[in-house]
């Protein structure tokens, strides 16, 4: 029983970064660097949070999250892409000023108990001993996490679509003398990832502390930053990376309840440490990291004509 | 809105700030740094809580600002300095972690009074002002013990410093006096707010089968594990009942208005020094929310125990007390003196962790 509560435990602090980390992943792989992940997840909480407070479903707050990431990051998109922008500080300046926004937004909400979203249940199969809850019984963010990733990685790879955008991130000169609209395709592409930064921020405040808090995200969009580029923008590395910090994190808090003795501060530190030594083995093959390294990452894209 | 018309002054330079002090020169303005969020519902919310009563009380006499979410470390003396620079003649830094930036800024500004929360380095113009939340942690060790099957309870830490080993001696020793073989899994977040972690943390103590969780950090997503699971919880720093009907026994509620007010007073008509102040239960700055969920017995037991505290009756760290190691702390009688009490850096016996050094 306790190895199947910690998978869920794990699952349940995974997959807020998987989602987000899996939206920057298609916004960097486009060839576009955006660092106000953590002010789009910020919004995504404090609006689905909002939303099933007022109406009473979490998936109306679902829905409003998802739509306030993705308008969020539209105002990204306009900074950076038609005022081409430095797209570093217009990250940047993105997540402060979401940080202020949903503090704002929130305000009302603070000390409120919220609405969470329900797992599901399937008789018979939720029973499993072991595997059952952690396969047929969480909550429905869980379930779309995985799809998610799966889609991004047959998208990506998978569908002609996919391999337009990665041409963009490669050489945005190149696909646009080829006749390929960069901009829209980079649009679409910042649209997804607030998509799914809203999305990671309803986990949040739905599912992970059904309450709302200023600055709850606590920089999980910094960790989702950062997985990506250590999963070398490999979705399924990224799902790797998310549980694998997911794990140590929870192992590290176990381990400390069990009384065994090594500095707390050391075992907070153990989940970067882990996750960066191994997501830096896998990747070591210099040629292959450097092909799936979007070449013109950050660069700003001005058509000449 | 005070703290974007700051940082946007910040921003344009400090110019635009020392104009707008010259117009409220009769008016005391009252600086204010927070660790966390005001809207944490924990600890920094009961601060804003003291900062509004303060401005609700002394009325046109004040100006208040605040900054929040303010790291400890390099950047509170930043911040601090902020404050001062801006024409705040009082300011309080409301975290341990805030008291050698605190005494570092005093220093150059010795016209501004400082009132540092719960360190113990004072000057000619800081102040330190203390609470005795252990005498409220001894209590929820009491409710703990007698409500608790298995006898285990566990604390989620923020970091390991005095104000916080003082809660889990005194909740240990609390809980001992009513089962002596009473037992306390800690559990450290090395943060003061992240609600997530903190949630990680209590389902890690629930897995590992405590049926009561108390809590040193500062939100209330804890509480909210404890009433998914069925268990039962403490709140902290503010009244979290909202968040467990059915969960929470009592939260200790810290109450600053009054000392805020008084202070505020004080340096209005001249009469502030310098002081090391630590209250409690009798002054009123520890504050209990109602006993709930639990059976007339022990709520009963709870009161006493309180109004012991209150009076001065009982002092939660009494001897005989052994320290965790097996080596004598408190003779049979002994009481600690509040230098000890405020430096307090070791486990009781029975406290089933060993203490970060």
């Amino acid at each position: 029983m306790m190895f199947e509560a910690i998978l869920l435990t794990v699952a349940t602090a995974a997959t807020p970064l998987l989602i987000a980390a899996l939206g920057e992943l298609v916004v960097e792989r486009s060839g576009v660097l955006n660092l106000g992940v953590e002010g789009m997840m910020i919004m995504g909480a404090v609006c689905g949070f909002a939303a099933a407070q007022m109406t009473g479903s979490a998936w109306i707050g679902l829905i409003a999250a998802i739509c306030a990431g993705a308008a969020f990051s539209l105002l990204f998109g306009f900074l950076s892409l038609t005022l081409a922008t430095n797209q570093y500080a217009t990250g940047l300046a993105l997540t402060l000023l979401g940080l202020g926004a949903s503090a704002m937004i929130g305000e009302s909400f603070v000390g409120m108990p919220g609405v969470r979203m329900q797992s599901i249940s399937i008789p018979g199969l939720t029973e499993i001993p072991f595997i059952g809850k952690f396969l047929f019984g969480q909550d429905p963010i869980f379930y779309i996490s995985i799809a998610l990733t799966a889609a991004v990685a047959w998208f990506l790879f998978r569908t002609k679509a996919g391999l337009t955008l990665r041409a963009i991130g490669d050489n945005h000169t190149s696909a646009h003398a080829l006749g390929v609209p960069v901009l829209r395709y980079r649009y679409l592409a910042v649209l997804f990832g607030g998509a799914c930064a809203g999305l990671a921020g309803a986990q949040l405040s739905l599912v992970y502390v059904p309450q709302w808090v200023e600055n709850m995200t606590s920089g999980r969009g910094w960790i989702a930053l950062a997985l990506v580029v250590f999963a070398s923008w490999r979705p399924w590395r990224v799902l790797a990376g998310a549980y694998l910090f997911g794990a140590v994190t929870i192992g590290q808090l176990h381990a400390q309840a069990l009384g065994i003795g090594i500095p707390s501060q050391f075992m907070s530190s153990l989940p970067y440490l882990a996750t960066i030594i191994v997501l830096v083995l896998i990747s070591r093959n210099k040629r292959l990291t450097l092909m799936n390294t979007p070449a013109s990452l950050g660069k700003a894209f001005v058509p000449d004509r | 809105m005070k703290k974007y018309i700051l940082g946007l002054a910040a921003g344009l330079g400090l110019a635009s700030l020392a104009v707008t002090g010259a117009f409220a020169a009769d008016k005391l303005k009252v600086g204010f740094i927070y660790i966390g969020p005001p809207g944490d519902f924990g600890w920094t919310y009961q601060h804003d809580q003291g900062r509004k009563e303060m401005e609700k009380a002394l009325g046109d006499q004040v100006e208040t600002t605040f900054l929040e979410s303010v790291p400890e470390g390099a950047d509170a003396e930043r911040s601090i300095e902020r404050l001062a620079r801006a024409g705040h003649k009082l300011i309080f830094t409301t975290s341990f972690g805030y008291m050698d930036p605190t005494v570092k800024v005093a220093q150059k500004f010795p016209d501004v009074k400082f009132e540092h929360a719960t360190g113990y380095k004072t000057a000619e113009n800081v102040s330190v002002y203390n609470s005795r939340f252990y005498e409220g942690r001894y209590v929820q060790g009491v409710i703990a013990a007698k409500m608790s099957k298995v006898g285990v309870a566990g604390y989620i830490g923020s970091f390991p410093i005095p104000e916080v080993v003082q809660g889990i001696n005194a909740f240990m020793l609390g809980a001992q006096s009513v089962n002596p073989d009473f037992k306390v899994k800690v559990i450290w977040a090395n943060s003061w707010f992240d609600p997530g972690k903190e949630a990680d943390a209590a389902k890690a103590l629930v897995d590992q089968g405590v049926d009561i969780i108390t809590q040193h950090t500062d939100s209330t997503a804890p509480m909210q594990v404890a009433a998914e699971r069925k268990i039962k919880a403490f709140g902290q720093a503010s009244d979290m009942i909202k968040f467990g009907p059915e969960t929470q026994l009592t939260s200790i509620v810290d109450n600053w208005g009054p000392y805020y007010i008084e202070r505020a007073k004080a340096v209005i008509d001249g009469s502030w020094k310098s002081h090391n102040v630590f209250e409690g239960m009798k002054e009123g700055l520890v504050v209990m929310a109602p006993y709930t969920n639990m059976p007339d017995d022990v709520k009963k037991l709870a009161e006493e125990t309180q109004a012991k505290i209150a009076s001065g009756e009982l002092k939660p760290f009494t001897g005989p007390v052994k320290k965790q190691d097996g080596s004598d702390w408190l003779k049979a009688g002994e009481t600690a003196d509040d230098k000890t009490i405020l430096s307090m850096n070791f486990y009781v016996a029975g406290v089933d962790d060993k203490l970060p050094q």
